[in-house]
């Protein structure tokens, strides 16, 4: 019987639909816990005032977000200290964030739902979004105008929102001044220091550039002054307004609008209200830059440069492994050689990531770079341009990094067009490189978008050898400006993936920072998707097109 | 036009040719091989070839699977250039120039003498790019030239009625009788001297095989045709000429009628009597 059913083959089936399903699961699984714990984050949660009797008996207001609860079996509980009655089997407890970290130095409290005395959910209770220090939660009392009270009691949340709609305003101009305009004064400035210090080295800095250079640098100055007084007249307007609050041991606290991002009465909104907010807030971590050492705002500069830094390893290992290929497969003599060849790139493929790094620093970034900053850029010594890392490092380690990816794959591309193909080209008076350019490359060229499929995915997720060659945690600006000549190689950038890291495990604030991780993990993911998606369209057309000849 | 190899079987061809013609009007010689010896490695695959293909008639190669037609069929084009280690002795000549030597560049030789293969190999490309692809490898891009020729190529490979509506589709659309009249085609656009049909009818099915033989018989109004083939009743259908190869070795050529109805040698009566190959 037993024998009959292994016969029958169906424990094979069933052992393959085993495996097959215990992957599903746990892709499916990993995505779903992402999903869950990096989208609710934007969410406004409810805030809860509650009365708590501490462990020594006194009576104690507490008001924050519920974030998580854990429950704990009492002789666990008891093991760890806790000092439980008999009729206790289990004990639970709420992790709270209470924020106001100015004033009592943690945002976040774990307390245990048995001493809670009484808790309710009052609609005046506010949220305060600070540009530093964390979020705010207290009771709003009165809004202020230097030091005169504009507004009190019930009239000043209608006050606060007029009045920090204008402080906003303010400043993004603030923020668009310091960093347009003056930024490309100061980026101009830069750059005729450095044309200056290249003329001394050529010894042609005479009295004509002198005046010359003397003139230029007048005219930014005039600019830069007349920006300066339009600063100081901002800020003197941005700090002008101030809301009053209570906190929930009833002291009182005065928060300048200039350090507020936004204030909402989560009880209050409706779910449509909610779920505008919850937009509003996803679309500021897309579009904004990070702040409070990255555990708050966005990662928009994180976004942009793993993007940017993708594109340009493609556009570096296209070429060169297609041309690689293109030489091993058909012009090169098969033989010993090129099976050594053929070897040596698939081992490369297998090179712990890290090496590459090490690598790409020593190589690219001393050696490369720093030769091209003795030849190219003298004047900028003993500042680094190109010998320190940077953008155009990194993809270029990436680029080798995928290498072999896009050779195998292009190979095995090339190694399909029918001989049939290339002879009906070359009997039609083709050369081969003719042949080859109209005939075979474009045929082949579902199989390069393979590879470079392959490539992007890897180069994507990558984050070992990028902390070596040119990702920092915070980068004040972005590869591409609008100064010239607009894409700056040189410049350091943020990535996706060394910003999981670095929020989750190099964050002086662990609780702030874990639904971020799980925002920013979710975000690579679905970059990585995006990027393939494209990739994978682009070649099923190209697939359609060069349909390769059937039988 | 004797020749020292021991093993060949040579004679004078354009003898038997001029013999044969009734007309008496003599046969202008488009080909020429002479003492043709290829080698695979170490391994000799033809021994010692001499023949004439006359100007504008169909030359038909026939003979058992591996007696070397196909091979000698991809020399007169140079294809068997790009097979490594094959070495090549002898000479044949296109109009008195031997096209083994060194400052004959093969390309222009290949647009000389076209080839069409045994399966239908078009290019993944429209019909209009594929009739037009060693037109634009010549760098003619002129659109009215190139809308000529496509035409008249079409027209001469008896195509253009079924295909003119739908010039822009794909050429993998087309049935494979239509693929091997557009492969034609394609090699008719370039107006070469000769062209050479690999056994274009085997992969194909009786009614495409005939229209194909039609096209032949049209063909030859303007190009010199060598044609290899497996099938007999083909080779007596579309040649003038017929020349039975064995081992390597030329046996026997003349005109179609005489080699069909009275071969001078035994194992061409023997092949073409179905006793063997």
């Amino acid at each position: 019987m037993i024998k009959n059913w292994f016969k029958s083959g169906s424990p094979w089936i069933w052992l393959n639909a085993a495996a097959v399903s215990t992957c599903l699961i746990m892709v499916v699984g990993v995505l779903g816990l992402i999903v869950a714990r990096g989208v609710g984050h934007f969410w406004a949660s409810p805030i809860v005032s509650m009365s708590y009797q501490e462990d020594d008996g006194q009576i104690k207001t507490i008001i924050g977000e519920h974030v998580d609860t854990t429950i704990t079996p009492a002789a666990m509980a008891k093991s760890t200290g806790f000092v439980l009655a008999d009729n206790e089997d289990i004990l639970i407890q709420y992790l709270m964030k209470t924020g106001n970290r100015d004033l009592t130095g943690t945002d976040f409290r774990w307390i245990q739902e048995r001493h809670i005395k009484s808790q309710a959910e009052p609609a005046d209770l506010i949220v305060v979004e600070r540009r530093e220090w964390g979020n705010f939660y207290g009771q709003l009392t009165a809004v202020k105008e230097g030091e005169n009270v504009i507004a009190s009691g019930e009239k000043s949340w209608n006050v606060l929102q007029e009045r920090l709609k204008i402080t906003l305003e303010l400043h993004e101009k603030i923020a668009h001044l310091e960093k347009k305009e003056i930024g490309a004064i100061n980026y101009a400035l830069e750059q005729l220091r450095l044309e200056q210090r290249g003329l001394e080295l050529k010894n042609k800095w005479n009295a004509e550039r002198v005046k010359e250079f003397a003139d230029k640098k007048a005219a930014y100055d005039v600019n830069y002054k007349k920006y300066q007084t339009e600063l100081a007249d901002l800020y003197q307007q941005v700090r002008r307004f101030s809301l009053v609050a209570t906190t929930e041991n009833g002291s009182e606290l005065a928060i300048p609008l200039s350090k507020v991002v936004d204030v909402f009465q989560p009880n209050k909104m409706s779910l449509f209200d909610k779920i505008g907010h919850y937009f509003e807030k996803l679309g500021e971590f897309l579009s904004e830059d990070p702040r409070e050492a990255n555990t708050e705002g966005g990662i928009f500069p994180a976004i942009f440069g793993t993007i940017m830094m993708v594109i340009m390893m493609s556009i570096i290992v296209t070429p060169f492994g297609v041309i690689a290929a293109v030489y091993l497969r058909e012009y090169a003599k098969q033989g010993f050689t090129t099976r050594l060849i053929r070897i040596a790139v698939n081992n490369l493929a297998g090179v712990p990531s890290i090496v590459y790094g090490v690598f790409g620093l020593g190589f690219f970034v001393y050696i490369l770079g720093g030769n091209i900053d003795k030849l190219f850029f003298p004047e900028s010594a003993p500042a680094p341009v190109f010998g320190t890392p940077g953008l155009l490092w990194a993809s270029i380690t990436l680029a080798l990094l995928t290498l072999p990816v896009v050779i195998v794959s292009t190979e095995e591309g090339l190694a399909r067009v029918p001989k049939a193909i290339r002879e009906g080209s070359l009997a039609l008076g083709a050369t081969k490189i003719e042949t080859l350019w109209k005939t075979v490359l474009p045929m082949a060229s579902p199989a390069m978008m393979t590879g470079l499929i392959l490539a992007v995915a890897r180069a994507a997720g990558e984050v070992a050898p990028l902390m070596l060659v040119g990702v920092v945690k915070l980068a004040p600006t972005l590869p591409l400006d609008g100064n010239y000549p607009f894409l700056h190689l040189d410049r350091k950038f943020m990535h996706l993936g060394f910003h999981i890291y670095d929020v989750g495990f190099q964050s002086p604030n662990v609780e702030a920072a874990r639904p971020l991780v799980y925002a920013t993990s979710l975000l690579l993911v679905l970059v990585i998707i995006g990027l393939n998606l494209s990739a994978i369209l682009i070649r099923n057309h190209l697939r359609e097109k060069y349909r390769a000849l059937e039988g | 036009m004797s020749t020292p190899e021991a093993r060949s079987h040579s004679f004078d061809a354009s003898s038997i040719l001029r013999s044969t013609h009734d007309h008496n009007t003599p046969v202008e010689p488009c080909l020429k091989v002479e003492n043709l010896n290829l080698y695979y490695g170490k391994k000799q695959a033809l021994f010692g070839i001499n023949m004439e293909m006359p100007k504008k008639k169909v030359t038909a190669f026939i003979g058992p699977s591996g007696c070397g037609k196909s091979t000698l069929l991809r020399c007169i084009n140079r294809m068997n250039d790009l097979v490594d280690g094959v070495t090549i002795e002898g000479k044949i000549l296109l109009h008195d120039d031997n096209i083994f030597d060194k400052s004959v560049n093969v390309a222009a030789l290949r647009r000389r003498v076209g080839m069409v293969f045994q399966k239908p190999n078009p290019f993944p490309k429209s019909i209009f790019e594929n009739v037009t692809y060693g037109l634009r490898i010549q760098g003619i891009n002129d659109k009215r030239v190139l809308e000529e020729t496509v035409e008249s190529s079409l027209r001469g490979a008896a195509l253009w009625d079924e295909v003119k509506d739908r010039l822009n589709d794909n050429a993998l659309g087309l049935s494979g009788g239509q693929q091997q009249r557009l492969v034609i085609a394609r090699a008719i656009a370039i107006s070469p001297e000769v062209l050479l049909l690999d056994e274009p009818a085997s992969a194909l099915d009786p009614i495409s095989t005939l229209k194909i033989e039609e096209l032949i018989n049209e063909l030859k109004e303007k190009f010199t045709i060598v044609i290899v083939t497996h099938n007999m009743q083909q080779a007596a259908r579309v040649s003038d000429y017929t020349a039975f190869m064995y081992m390597g070795e030329l046996i026997e050529i003349g005109a179609t009628s005489q080699i069909f109805t009275k071969p001078t040698k035994k194992q061409t009566e023997d092949y073409i009597t179905g006793r063997y190959g």
